[in-house]
């Protein structure tokens, strides 16, 4: 008889997989606080995702040294993981290698800019999301978040952030 | 304490010690805009010091936490730079200190990059872009004050004396190399700025070893006296 056949095999094989998968699942759809539009996966924090036995362990990379969202981040990872039915979650906070912009998804930029901030790009390249004029005006470099900078759009007027190239 | 421990630990006080002074700021910049530089460059430090402080806690072996290093330690163990700890002062002061002490970072950060210790290292590859970002914004207001009104150029330039003599223990620290380095980029900010070095070199120092100006003690009752009063407090 096959292996793949006998009582139990699938179970005894795919679980861990399906577990790990899952775990990621719930994991990239938590969502960064100070940006509610992007998961932390698309913004590049969540770094891995793997389980150890009964245990989570979650990796993930804060932007800035003193992104005051990264408690929240773990505690609002822990709830979710919790709440999806896996108990023993870890979360590990790793700064290397450090975390760069180009992290960012592509889906991520998309969502970005589909919000009103201008994604992650050299200053002189910036187009404003409103109206996509270019040239847009640096206002300040420190914006609303560690992450963003403000700048304002001659064309059409609006102010908006910049998320920072970094 | 092990060497290796007391240099992260020294680094993590620099950090912790001034975005102490820099929240001073919050709620009185001159302007808005300012308000949030300050605090944002504040956090960063402070992120940095909370980085370091735990990984001085880890290789020391003994179960101290950031908490421990940052909230119940006395003056004397504070192994901070005598800059950092120096008032605020005026804007002109605190954008003065700020171009002394940036550049000293890009050049202390590139440094460690290149650490062994990966954690030290990653830590300090991310510190040293926000060093440059900060410095992007210390030297241009140096530079907007220093060659500003007559009022803008003498408060810079007063700034520039009074701290002068804070510079010389980090760049002794930094290495001939590093601290030519360290000259010629203040000086040539400097220079744009129309602003001059003072002609006395006389220079204060002890920072590293716990001797500190009259300052830090005020600053460390205010930050700490809430651990102090309520011991093992936690939010």
């Amino acid at each position: 008889m096959d292996a793949a056949q006998l009582p139990g095999f699938a179970m005894v094989t795919s679980t861990p997989m399906v577990e790990v998968d899952r775990a990621r699942a719930v994991a990239s759809a938590v969502v960064d606080p100070e940006i509610p539009v992007l998961t932390i996966a698309d913004l590049g924090i969540l770094r891995d995702v793997a389980v150890d036995g009964d245990r989570v362990l979650v990796t993930i990379t804060p932007t800035y040294s003193g992104c005051p969202a990264m408690t929240q981040i773990e505690h609002d990872l822990t709830e979710a993981l919790e709440r999806a039915g896996l108990a023993r979650v870890e979360v590990v906070v790793t700064h290397q290698p450090p975390w760069s912009s180009d992290w960012i998804t592509g889906e991520g930029r998309r969502k970005l800019a589909e919000f009103g901030i201008a994604p992650p790009v050299p200053m002189s390249q910036v187009l404003c999301p409103n109206c996509r004029a270019a040239g847009p005006r640096l206002v300040a470099r420190f914006g609303s978040t560690a992450c963003k900078a403000l700048m304002v759009c001659d064309s059409c007027g609006e102010p908006f952030d910049l998320f920072k190239e970094f | 304490m092990d060497p290796r421990v007391a240099l992260l630990v020294g680094h993590a006080d620099d950090n912790l010690v001034l975005a102490q002074r820099l929240g001073g700021w919050i709620s009185n910049a001159p302007e808005l805009e300012e308000d949030i530089a300050l605090g944002n460059i504040a956090l960063d430090h402070l992120g940095v010091a909370r980085a370091l402080y735990t990984r001085a806690g880890e290789l020391e072996g003994l179960g101290r936490t950031e908490d421990d290093f940052a909230m119940l330690r006395s003056e004397r163990e504070f192994r901070n730079l005598l800059l950092v700890e120096q008032p605020n002062d005026d804007f002109a002061h605190t954008m003065t200190r700020g171009v002394f002490f940036d550049v000293y970072q890009t050049q202390l950060w590139a440094h460690l990059a290149e650490d062994d210790d990966p954690v030290v290292a990653g830590v300090a590859a991310r510190a040293l872009k926000e060093a440059g970002y900060h410095l992007r914004h210390s030297s241009s207001w140096v530079i907007r004050l220093g060659d500003g009104t007559d009022e803008s150029h003498r408060r810079a330039q007063a700034a520039v004396d009074s701290l002068w003599g804070y510079t010389g223990e980090m760049l002794d620290e930094l290495g001939p190399s590093m601290a030519e380095v360290w000259q010629g980029a203040v000086r040539s900010i400097l220079d744009e700025a129309g602003l001059g070095v003072p002609d006395d070199g006389y220079q204060h120092s002890g920072g590293r070893q716990g001797l500190h100006s009259e300052h830090l003690g005020p600053l460390l009752a205010e930050m700490q006296w809430m651990q102090r009063s309520y011991p093992g407090l936690r939010w």
